[in-house]
């Protein structure tokens, strides 16, 4: 014992010759702030097509390089290239576009709703439609679904009623929610849709026990889920990941990787380190990256992993690469944190603009039906607005029995300190 | 002096602090080049630099621990939460870590972090932006609760909190931010102007933990309270006209037992608000420790107006806020008694 402490007093007496350096603690920037022009060149998107397609028997270990990849099907000629592009008819591309532009218009007017005081909070999902509506169009409807807050698409591409969607946006007396919740943290058990959390991150490894749930009872349903790019750093998304892993369980990890978590820019989340789907190949999971703005891109890899799911051949993960066009929430003002031309450079372009242009080309679409169809969604979202309003908004109207708030906290008939409490409250 | 809102407090707080201690260093999300979603942060980084005050990945457990990392190093790491009903990812951290460290080390480590974080209702935020968790780490030993009422407070107790070797969870009311605010929901906005404790000093000061502040003399009924509820309970004793002592915990750990003690055993009343649920809230304890201490001086049972014990619904936020109505009516009650 005496002489290891020797050595060790030794070994202390020179430390200088170890590490004369001061350290230096590294804080990632992003290319761009306000007053400076938005800068995307460190974005290299691979030319459409020219990335493989596994079988979707392939080991995880055989394809680590599409987690470094970008699947992309239309090209900038608007052409579906590639082993990627999906074999899918003019009719579920026409309905994914029509889906897209309908998010898109309910999005700006329940914006809009909120600017004028109808309600609390809104959040956009402008340029990131795509990507939960090819998933939506690609899923089974009885497959399940753990959304987080901007997959609204999905809703509408289950043909949920945007009625029922608005009465929530306005806590009103039709709300299924009975005003509880905020607005846009959706749930429909019938639409296979979970309730959405205010708390990222958590509905991520929730999914993978549904999954395991569904193959432990020898069920043929699968599940998906999504998560945003900053959230990849809480530990639910390593939850599911090990358990996704661990036991092949049959569902969809997708990373919405659009770029900015509320200010933070994608590599505060470590997305500059390597990109979010190499996350999957230390877990020994399949990862795709995927060009989150081509919506056959995003029904071709959600294809290719259903099929894998279905298969029992366990999970993947996704990464969507795609940008928030718009702020985080009516709350947030991006004019203070990111550079003003962003949403005009970003390289991805449009998703309703390429699948638009993709149609046009095969002879499927023209400027004529897509002007007629952006109305039609117009008048749709004005008209279900007026009857949703004339319910109720936040403000006005019929509001849910305020009584239904000491509803639903247990099930079963009310304990002593409950049925106080609703004595106390005047019920 | 210089007027600031309770933002305006703490953001000078920080500044103080980080003038005054190179081993003061900031974190959480969005705090840095943003300077917080609602602005506490605003400018630091421009003033200190990237590695005094910078954005942290989403991860409420990994911000914790960073930070509690740090503490042990020996740099005094002052934490934001965006909002308090984040912070649960983390309490492995803060219950079995933070509030630890120093016992299980035989006093050899420390981990002396501040965890700010803004909490309770009245901005319509549905439940995942409105809870008031403080019972939580007031139950928990080794971690210190503070919440403050006003401008000057925050400014003081935040300072206090930083310089204190021992882990505080800080609770700020996030609805004060901006201005006091009596619990009707119809009133304008009120800015700190022209309120006392709105006019707060530029320099280093401090409000020390657990001293607990009378904010309004009276001999009818003990009205114990903190954070938001201090100016509810203000209004409804204006609106009843009751001769109430109001007393602004400031700290709930640590306790200032004696003010409760003395206060209550003159007015011989002590009614208790907290905006979180009733169950096991720290109303709980105040009633127990006030039962004990002041029996034979009480005239009327203790009372408590809480949160109802639900989740903070979005569009009942009127019906689930104890306001000065729920608040006057329990102060009549209990002059009945």
């Amino acid at each position: 014992m005496s002489d290891r402490g020797k050595t060790a007093k030794a070994a202390k007496a020179e430390p200088a010759k170890r590490n004369s350096i001061p350290l230096k603690l590294r804080v990632p920037e992003p290319p761009a702030r306000p007053g400076q022009a938005a800068d995307f060149s460190h974005i290299k998107l691979p030319a459409a097509g020219v990335t493989r397609r596994p079988d979707v028997a392939s080991q995880p270990a055989e394809m680590h390089d599409l987690a470094y990849g970008l699947v992309r099907v239309l090209n900038e000629k608007g052409e579906a290239v590639g082993p990627w592009a999906p074999k899918i008819d003019a009719d579920l591309m026409r309905r994914g576009l029509r889906i897209m532009m309908m998010t898109r218009a309910y999005d700006d007017r329940m914006y809009k709703a909120q600017r004028q005081g109808k309600t609390s909070f809104y959040m956009k999902s402008t340029g990131e439609e795509a990507v939960p509506t090819a998933a939506g169009l690609a899923l089974d409807d009885t497959d399940m679904l753990f959304p987080a807050y901007r997959q609204q698409a999905l809703l509408f591409a289950r043909n949920w009623p945007m009625l029922d969607m608005m009465n929530q946006i306005y806590s009103n007396a039709h709300d299924r929610l009975k005003g509880r919740q905020l607005p846009v943290m959706y749930s429909s058990k019938e639409a296979g849709f979970f309730t959405i959390s205010g708390n990222l991150a958590t509905q991520f490894s929730q999914a993978v026990g549904w999954a395991m749930a569904s193959a432990i009872m020898g069920d043929t349903r699968i599940c998906a889920t999504w998560i945003g790019d900053g959230s990849t750093a809480e530990g639910d998304f390593h939850h599911a990941c090990t358990f996704a892993a661990v036991y092949k369980a049959p569902v969809i990890l997708n990373i919405v990787n659009n770029q900015w978590a509320i200010s933070s820019f994608q590599g505060i989340a470590g997305g500059t380190e390597a990109p979010f789907a190499a996350r999957g190949v230390g877990y020994g999971l399949p990862a795709l990256r995927v060009d989150g703005n081509d919506f056959l891109a995003v029904y071709a890899a959600t294809q290719w992993a259903i099929e894998r799911a279905r298969s029992n051949q366990g999970a993947t993960l996704i990464e969507h690469f795609t940008y928030r066009m718009e702020g985080h929430s009516t709350s947030d003002d991006p004019t203070r944190y990111r550079a003003a031309d962003e949403r005009q450079k970003w390289p991805g372009g449009d998703p309703i603009e390429r699948l638009k242009q993709h149609l046009i080309k095969l002879g499927e679409w023209d400027e004529t039906r897509h002007t007629a169809q952006q109305e039609e969604m117009e008048k749709l979202v004005k008209d279900t607005q007026r009857q949703a309003e004339a319910i109720g908004t936040l403000q006005a109207g019929q509001k849910p029995s305020p009584k239904t708030m000491f509803e639903d906290i247990y099930g079963g008939e009310p304990d002593w300190r409950m049925r106080k409490q609703r004595q106390q409250f005047g019920i | 002096m210089t007027t600031m809102n309770m933002i305006q407090a703490i953001n000078s707080a920080h500044v103080t602090l980080m003038e005054k201690d190179p081993k003061v260093v900031v974190f959480g999300e969005d705090v840095g080049y943003f300077g917080g979603v609602f602005r506490a942060t605003e400018g630091l980084q421009q003033k200190f630099g990237v590695t005094r005050c910078f954005d942290a990945p989403i991860a409420e457990a990994g911000i914790v621990a960073a930070a509690i990392g740090m503490g042990v190093y020996g740099m005094r790491p002052l934490i934001e939460i965006q909002f308090a009903d984040y912070i649960y990812p983390a309490m492995d951290q803060l219950t079995s870590e933070a509030a630890r460290i120093r016992y299980r080390s035989g006093g050899e480590f420390l981990a002396p972090i501040t965890v700010r974080t803004p909490y309770g209702g009245g901005i319509f935020g549905g439940q995942t932006h409105s809870q008031s968790p403080e019972a939580l780490f007031a139950h928990v030993v080794g971690l210190k609760v503070v919440i403050p009422s006003t401008p000057y407070d925050a400014k003081g107790l935040l300072i206090a909190s930083v310089e204190d070797d021992d882990p505080v969870i800080f609770l700020e009311p996030k609805r004060l931010y901006t201005g006091p605010f009596e619990g009707h929901s119809t009133d304008g906005v009120k800015t700190w102007a022209g309120h006392p404790a709105g006019e707060v000093p530029d320099g280093h000061y401090i409000v020390p933990l657990g001293k607990a502040n009378v904010v309004r003399e009276g001999s009818a009924m003990t009205v114990l309270c903190y954070g938001t509820m201090v100016h509810v309970c203000l209004a409804a004793a204006r609106e009843t006209g009751i001769d109430c002592e109001v007393v602004d915990l400031r700290s709930i750990t640590p306790l200032d037992v004696d003010t409760i003690l003395t206060s209550v055993n003159k007015t011989g009343r002590c009614l208790i608000v907290h905006e979180a649920t009733l169950t096991a809230g720290f109303g709980a304890e105040l009633a127990a420790i006030v039962q004990q201490e002041c029996f034979y001086n009480l005239e009327a049972p203790i009372d408590r107006v809480t949160g109802w014990d639900t989740p903070y619904p979005h569009v009942f936020e009127w019906e689930y806020f104890p306001g000065p109505a729920r608040v006057g009516a329990a102060m009549k009650k209990m002059m009945e008694a």
